[in-house]
Parts: structure tokens; sequence; C-alpha cells
């Protein structure tokens, strides 16, 4: 009980301090993540966005699979995409294994399905309260979607956060495709495994205070950007 | 009708009336909707569809403004099937307001900039729009947080803003206050006034008797009788129309 009080307070100056070794990490975390989520919503809203709107043979299969998708194991997404990666590889030739690219590549596959299908789903509830007026309002498909977009935009953005959750929070993935180098790939989650591993709590439990406390930021963030909109005009 | 008031698109889409159904029909498994013959909505003036529950009131309007397609018949907007670029000359107002989540002004202004107007344009149209419904101290408030009769009149300004030919009006007064409902109709007769066309569904008699110039009395689908509104009150036609107006139940 000692040690670990210790660590918690020894945590608790790394932080304060903004140690330089601890901040390369959270930065590295961050750019991985937010990098990730980025690609994964050029990807999932449009898919998201086209699921929502259009009727074809083969829609609901294709509905159900990418819902499935969100519950992907990230060791196994990270074990498929070193494979695609390594020398043997497809994408062997391109380099990309154990670099920063490669963990963005993996956490992009796991976050686009979450995105995709959260955006369907509330794209589809918005499109069947608006669809007969957007119909007399003479516009087509593209500028329908552009307006239901527009109109969830706070629900989309929930989406988003969903999908850095999963990004910033996984293990897995990362371990497997970035292989957890100092200064390189290391990131909060690697790092924490790592040392913890290693009977260094208290870096793990700095960086655990901080993957929480980002978490709950950015959720705090999002809560007051809405908040402000409702007031102003959205609701 | 009004060309002066319309943006360009407006005025480079061809005119909607006559709208006009021949041989509508629609079915589901087995049981007919609607069966129309024919009916034309031409000129000024309010037209009221009256009926019971499951008479198809609300299906033939949805039919004549081209958002549902008939098992069988034409619908015609001046001679042409419905068509994307001319839903800038039509108007619709919903039975529950359909509003977008954005301020009662930026409501007003999507309704303009998609008939056509620029941004200022809009913005002024609006603002002018909602000042004669004397909306404007609501500019500024989220459309969806306005009472039931707030957001049915924002729904009505919305679509008056934009001076269409035609306007289609499903049950906007049900389930609201007297004071709502007097706005609504007067808002409605002031525009037809002005020269627009507007066809209402409506299940309050009282209410068809004080706005309609006409009235069609629907029932299992098909047109029972159509005829002017005291014509219709005074002298019907058909013991249907009778029976309704006297309150009995149709079955």
């Amino acid at each position: 009980m000692q040690d670990f009080a210790a660590s918690f307070f020894e945590a608790f100056r790394l932080v304060i301090s903004l140690d330089p070794d601890l901040l390369e990490v959270v930065w590295l975390s961050m750019r991985v993540s937010l990098s990730a989520v980025a690609m994964a919503a050029l990807v999932g809203f449009p898919v998201g966005a086209f699921l929502a709107v259009a009727r074809f043979p083969g829609r609901g299969l294709l509905v159900v699979t990418i819902s499935a998708l969100m519950g992907l194991p990230p060791v196994v997404v990270g074990l498929v995409v070193y494979m695609l990666l390594s020398s043997a590889g497809v994408l062997g030739p391109l380099q990309l294994l154990y670099t920063p690219t490669a963990m963005i590549i993996a956490q992009t596959i796991l976050v686009t399905p979450i995105v995709a299908a959260l955006a369907r789903q509330t794209l589809e509830d918005l499109h069947d309260e608006y669809r007969d007026q957007l119909v007399l309002y003479g516009l087509g498909n593209l500028a329908q979607l552009k307006t239901l977009l527009w109109e969830g935009r706070y629900s989309l953005l929930t989406t988003l956060l969903a999908g850095f959750g999963r990004a910033v929070a996984e293990v897995g993935a990362v371990i497997i495709v970035g292989g957890n180098i100092n200064h390189v790939t290391r990131v909060m989650t690697t790092t924490i495994a790592l040392e913890t591993s290693k009977g260094n709590l208290a870096l793990a439990l700095g960086l655990g205070f901080i993957l929480v406390t980002i978490a709950f930021a950015v959720n705090a963030l999002v809560f007051m950007s809405r908040a402000a909109a409702v007031r102003r005009a959205y609701a | 009708m009004r060309e002066d008031v319309l943006s360009t698109v407006q005025r480079q889409a061809m005119p909607v009336l006559p709208v006009t159904g021949t041989e509508l029909k629609v079915s589901r498994k087995g049981r007919v909707l609607l069966d129309v013959k024919n009916i034309e909505i031409a000129d000024h003036g309010t037209t009221v569809i009256v009926g019971p529950n499951g008479a198809g009131k609300s299906l033939l309007l949805n039919l004549l403004a081209g958002l549902r397609q008939p098992d069988r018949g034409k619908v015609r907007w001046n001679g042409t099937p419905p068509s994307r670029s001319r839903y800038c000359r039509f108007g619709m107002v919903l039975q529950h307001a359909v509003l977008l989540r954005r301020s009662v002004r930026a409501n007003v202004e999507y309704a303009l900039r998609a008939v056509g107007h620029s941004r200022n344009e809009a913005r002024r149209r609006a603002e002018t729009s909602l000042g004669e419904a004397g909306m404007e101290r609501l500019s500024h408030a989220s459309a969806r947080v306005l009472s039931g009769g707030e957001r049915q009149r924002l729904a009505l300004v919305r679509a008056l803003a934009t001076h269409p030919d035609l306007l289609f009006l499903d049950e906007p007064t049900s389930s609201l206050d007297p004071a709502s409902v007097l706005a609504i109709e007067t808002m409605v007769q002031d525009a037809s006034v002005k020269g627009m066309r507007a066809v209402m569904v409506a299940h309050d008699l009282a209410q068809a008797k004080r706005v309609a110039d006409e009235i069609i009395l629907m029932h299992h689908g098909r047109i029972v009788e159509r005829a002017a509104t005291d014509d219709f009150f005074q002298r019907p036609q058909s013991e249907t129309a009778e029976a309704f107006i006297a309150g009995r139940l149709l079955i």
C-alpha cells in the first residue's frame, strides 16, 4: 500500500514537472489516435451516409457487418496489419512496420467501423425525419446529405469521440505493429503495459492519470460545445 | 403570379398549376387506400379536403405533391410529370412541423436559399417574413424548443416566405390551441388573398367553413363530393356528405 502511495505521488510529480519523456509519449499517442480518427472520419462518414440513405440489395448484410466490425479485436487487427506491412507482406516495400504510420493504419481500421456504424444510425434517423421536407426543397441526394451531416453535427462529433476513445485506449494493435520502440513508437498504453511489467508503477500511473484526464477533457469539451450550441440555436 | 417576388431559379422553373391527378390508385395488401378518378387544382382560392380517418386525404396530398408514387394513374404539374426542379414553386406544411436544428431565422433562410435566393437576400426576406408573422422576437431562438403553435407558425412562415404557387397543408392545426389555430388560418387566408393557391387537409368542419372556398369530401379513398363551401354545407349532394356534416359516424 505504501509502495502504491509512493508511486502515486511520483506519478503526480512527473505530470506536474512536465517530464520530457512523458510528454513525448503523450504527444505521440495523441498524434497517432487523432490521425486515425481523422482518417476514419474521412472513410466512415461517407460510408455511413451512403448506407443511411441508399437502398440496394445486400444493404442489410453490409449494415450488420459494419456493426459487427465495431467489436474487432485489436490484436487481430494488429496481426493482419503486421502481416501486410512485414517484409513478406504486400505492403512490405513501403517499410512502414514499426513506425507511427503503421500504428495509425491499425487504429484507423479499428475506428472506421465505429464511425461508419454510428454515423449511419444518426443519419438514418435524421433522414427519416427530414426526407419529405428536403425533397420538397427540391434537393438532390448530395445536397440532402450535406444538410443531414450539418443537422447531425453534434451527434457525429460524439461518434468521433467514441472512435477516439477506442483508439487512444487500445494497446493490442499498436504494440504489434509499432513494436513499442522508445522515442519512436511508444505511446501511453504500450508504455503503461511495459512499465507495469518492469515494476515502474510511477510512470505507468502517471500515464494512466493523463489518459483518464484526456478522456475526461475531450468529453467535457464536446459536452460544453453542445450546451453552448443549444443555448445559441441548436437543440 | 407575383413573379417579381420570386428568385431567378423560381422564375426559370415552369409554374406548377394546374396540378392534376388522373385515375390515381393506391392499394396495400389488397385494400384500396385511394381511388380517385380525376382531380384538378387550378386557379386561386383555398380547398379544404375533409373526411374521416383513413379516407386517403393525406395520401392524396402526398401524391399530388409528388412525394409518393401511385400504383396506377398520373399526376401532372401544369401538364408535365412532377420534377425536382419545380419544387421551388411548391410549399408544404406537414402535420408535425419538421424543423431544422437551427435558429428560427436560419430555418426560414434555409428555405429561401433552397429556392435560389442569395445569402443576403434570404436573410432580408427571412427577417421580413418573421416580422410580418409577429415572430421577430423569436428570430434567434432555437427552432426545436418552440411551443407546438410556434413551431407550426414557423413552418408556415417558412413555406410562405418562398411565395409558392401552391401550398399544401396537412392538418396543420391539429392539436393546437385556438389562438394558434386562428393565427395559422389568418396567415393562410392572407396568402390566399394575395394569389397563392392552398389545399388543406382538415378534420375540423368549423375550420373548413372558415377558410375554404371549396370543400372536397373523401371517404374510403374516393372523392365523394366537391363543392363550393356554402353549397357543401347547405346543399350536400350525397348521403355521405350529409352524414359527415351531421357528425354521424361513417362506416
